[in-house]
């Protein structure tokens, strides 16, 4: 039997490997995403203060510390019961929008973009950030930089450093923002609005004008009509910040709407003896192995799972940037896979609007900053929604506020299944009679990143492309054919 | 005259590192443009073979960051040592151990109970655990050994230099690729950042009293922190005294105390040890007379967490190292 691995050797911990296994016709017959990773987080944080947490999450990963920085702080707030005061809210949710803008427009740029705006048939040299640019124009390169230059200044400002920040405490944060500050955050939302927009119109111009392109994302290769999941406010729309879990079933109506203290009655997660990463899937439909469809578990988050799981966005552009993506592609839910790209791109306008709404409240200057808690802690749960998708942080503690369980449920995981059945239906499609052809490196990488996973930090390289190395064994053991790219 | 050849390469890490590194912005493409890099995982693809080819010392410079817990990390940075003429320890996981090294006040086995069997939102009845060699319907996977220890860089190689921080702040790496191009490098082992205590930069340094007494130690949610005071006269625990400069403040320009990232400054062996010893001397000094051992109990016993605390980011590099448990050797 021949045994395909691509290896994307990106992070020695923590990258992906995928393994294909092909049957005696030369078919593939199982294909898997394997996560050589574990830190046990979760264990050697028992006997730490809880108040500790936001400054020690951040270091599960350093491409999304703030995702943590800010679950860990909701979760602060539950097990502490404080309400943090209403600056403090905007304070936060300001700068949680500013890490989704700089986040989902780095993605875009570096990552998923080189697949669309330079093309999936591209040769792989010119597959990466520097194609982007010749495309998309040299000024477009000059104003990510710009762009993400002024977001993680937000973030500086707010949490003291972009990469591990510092800032939160149960009950609110330990700055204010000054109305010089104010300003500056002012000006770099403006510019990240105006450049989510150039960026939708370049997805338009390159992207949704290709009838290629666009088959590609209607195509059935990297469609599974799964759940999702997402959070949203009172109204049903997508929220990063704060609100309700809310599931839709593949056929888009409401499955489940719940509050964050509720999530272990909707939410389990599978072992599998070859992977250390756990499966997520809905507790109330069981799980039913690596399969799609309304009697499956499965479930999907992250950016396209959050748009089909909610009734639109909150700020204008946005909303209507939404109804144009609803429309092009035959209406609500999208099951593509490959659109997690176009939403990325929707929810980045959201962030970036999210932003400049924040910094023009009043408020926002406000030095009420905390609410002191009061109440003996025992058990806290706090949800946000990362780039990469919902994540849970939930923690139990002595009375003295010392911790002694941690249950951390990271926005990937909710995605792991769903990526190993990308992986496998790209891998199907494409292996065939023993063939394995140079482009199912670009097509099987395409798969799983649309879904940008965090086990791969190479999501956020430089260059764009996850370097992949693919070797082809037989049944022997011995290399028959070795594919390079990166 | 060909470029100095640079090999940036990540052990037990989360990306923060490679982060820093992107947040160097225009000066990042000058140093592209002044070395050859032959290595960097998160940019380039791997070529380890690459790597095995060159001659011994062949690289100038290897950047190495996160700590060493799995037995490739182990070979791999080996490797580097060989070919490389420096190897500068990069980042507080290399420098100390890091947050991850925190795991070495538990065991493998707890880790894996916890995250596979006891966790309350798994569902493994037939109480599954991964498997470093499996065969499922005749498919043979594999997943690499965790050690059980994890491991600073110079526990495992020789190393030249250390940048430290979490993340080192882009000012400091440029000066330190600066001085490396200009060969103006310090002796041997120099961390490269500023040899004094983080108490002497400190914005806040003229609210520090020259003699401190802490009557009573408070958590950070107990107070609303004062903007512009000392956090040990609020009686906040700060790691400014026991730790060094160079991180440009950013925490405590962010109303929050020092959690030690940038490790103590030159002769402190360690870190965690020092802090200790710093704080006891701290402990409502005039009145100790006036304390029966009770009270003395109960004034130490408010600090939460003191192991976990000083020992922060540098429990792997420290005279502890681990946690003593049965069946689980020092070194791996």
């Amino acid at each position: 039997m021949k045994k395909v691995t691509i290896d994307p050797i990106t992070r020695l911990e923590g990258h992906g490997k995928i393994e294909i296994f092909l049957n005696d016709d030369g078919d593939c017959d199982r294909a898997c995403l394997q996560i050589p990773e574990l830190r046990g987080f979760e264990q050697f944080a028992i006997g730490r203060p809880a108040e500790e947490m936001p400054r020690i999450t951040t270091m599960i990963c350093g491409v999304c510390p703030t995702a943590h920085h800010m679950a860990s702080a909701k979760a602060l707030d539950d097990l502490f019961k404080v309400e943090p005061t209403p600056a403090a809210k905007k304070i936060r949710e300001l700068m949680y929008n500013a890490f989704q803008a700089e986040d989902h427009i780095l993605h875009f740029y570096f990552l998923g973009g080189p697949d669309f705006v330079v093309g999936p048939q591209a040769p792989a040299g010119e597959r990466n950030v520097l194609g982007v640019i010749a495309k998309a124009g040299i000024e477009t390169g000059g104003k990510v930089i710009q762009m993400r230059k002024g977001m993680r200044n937000v973030l500086r400002i707010i949490g003291g450093k972009p990469v591990m920040p510092s800032c939160a405490l149960p009950g609110g944060v330990s700055k204010g923002i000054n109305q010089e500050e104010q300003q500056k955050i002012i000006e770099a939302g403006e510019y990240a609005v105006e450049f989510c927009k150039l960026s939708l119109d370049i997805f338009d111009d390159i992207v949704l004008k290709n009838k290629d392109y666009v088959d590609l994302i209607t195509g059935n290769v990297y469609a599974h009509n799964t759940y999702y999941m997402g959070m949203v406010d009172e109204n049903n729309k997508v929220n990063f910040y704060d609100g309700m879990i809310r599931v839709v079933r593949p056929d888009g109506s409401e499955f489940a709407k719940f509050k964050p203290q509720d999530y272990l009655d909707h939410i389990r997660e599978h072992v599998e003896p070859w992977t250390y990463v756990r499966f997520s899937f809905l507790k109330k439909v069981g799980w039913k192995g690596f399969v799609d469809g309304k009697e499956s578990g499965v479930f999907r988050v992250a950016p396209l799972a959050r748009l089909n799981a909610s009734d639109g966005m909150a700020t204008p552009l946005a909303q209507a940037a939404y109804e144009k993506m609803f429309e092009v592609l035959g209406g609500k839910p999208v099951h593509s896979t490959l659109a997690f790209h176009w939403a990325r791109l929707v929810e980045a306008l959201y962030a970036s609007e999210r932003v400049l709404e924040l910094a023009r409240d009043p408020e926002i200057t406000s030095s009420d900053i905390v609410n002191l808690p009061t109440k003996t802690p025992k058990e806290g749960v706090g949800i946000v929604e990362a780039p990469r998708g919902t994540l849970i942080h939930h923690y139990q503690t002595d009375d003295n506020g010392i911790l002694t369980k941690v249950n951390l449920i990271v926005a990937t995981q909710n995605n792991s299944a769903a990526i190993n059945m990308s992986v496998e239906k790209a891998a199907k499609a494409l292996i065939k009679n023993g063939d394995v052809p140079e482009g199912i490196m670009n097509m099987i990488e395409m798969a799983f990143r649309a879904y940008d996973p965090c086990h791969a930090c190479a999501t956020h390289s430089l260059p764009g492309g996850t370097p992949i190395h693919v070797n082809v064994y037989d049944e022997k053991g011995e290399l028959v054919k070795s594919l390079k790219r990166g | 005259m060909a470029k100095p050849k640079v090999a940036f390469y990540w052990c037990a890490s989360c990306g923060g590192c490679e982060e820093t590194v992107v947040d160097l912005n225009e000066d990042l493409l000058k140093v592209a443009e002044a070395v050859d890099i032959v290595l960097w995982p998160v940019a380039l693809d791997f070529k380890r073979k690459h790597i095995e080819a060159l001659d011994d010392g062949e690289i100038a410079v290897s950047f190495i960051n996160g700590a060493v817990r799995l037995e490739e990390q182990e070979e791999m940075v080996k490797l580097l040592r060989r070919k490389s003429g420096l190897v500068v320890a990069f980042g507080a996981c290399a420098h100390l151990g890091g947050i991850p090294g925190l795991a070495n006040f538990c065991s493998r086995e707890t880790v894996f109970k916890w995250v596979y069997q006891e966790s309350p939102s798994v569902d493994n009845p037939k109480q599954i655990l991964p498997q470093e060699k499996v065969t499922e319907n005749g498919h043979e996977f594999t997943l690499p050994e965790f050690y059980n220890t994890v491991r600073a860089l110079d526990q495992v190689i020789d190393v030249d230099y250390y940048l430290p921080g979490c993340p080192p702040p882009p000012n400091l790496i440029a000066e330190a690729v600066n001085a490396i191009l200009k060969g103006e490098l310090p002796e041997k082992g120099s961390v490269l950042a500023p040899n004094i205590a983080l108490c002497d930069t400190c914005p806040r340094k003229d609210s520090k009293p020259e003699k401190m007494s802490i009557k009573e130690f408070k958590r950070p949610w107990e107070v609303k922190i004062d903007p512009e005071k000392c956090f040990l006269v609020q009686g906040l625990f700060c790691y400014g005294p026991a730790t060094r400069s160079g991180c440009g403040e950013t925490c405590i320009n962010a109303n929050m105390p020092c959690r030690g990232c940038f490790g103590p400054v030159d002769g402190v062996i360690d870190q965690g040890a020092k802090a200790l010893a710093m704080y006891v001397s701290m402990l409502g000094l005039e009145d100790e007379e006036n304390l029966n051992e009770d009270e003395v109990a109960a004034l130490v016993n408010k600090f939460a967490d003191p192991a976990g605390t000083f020992y922060r980011f540098s429990l792997p590099s420290s005279l502890l190292r681990r946690r003593r448990m049965a069946g689980v050797g020092g070194g791996k």
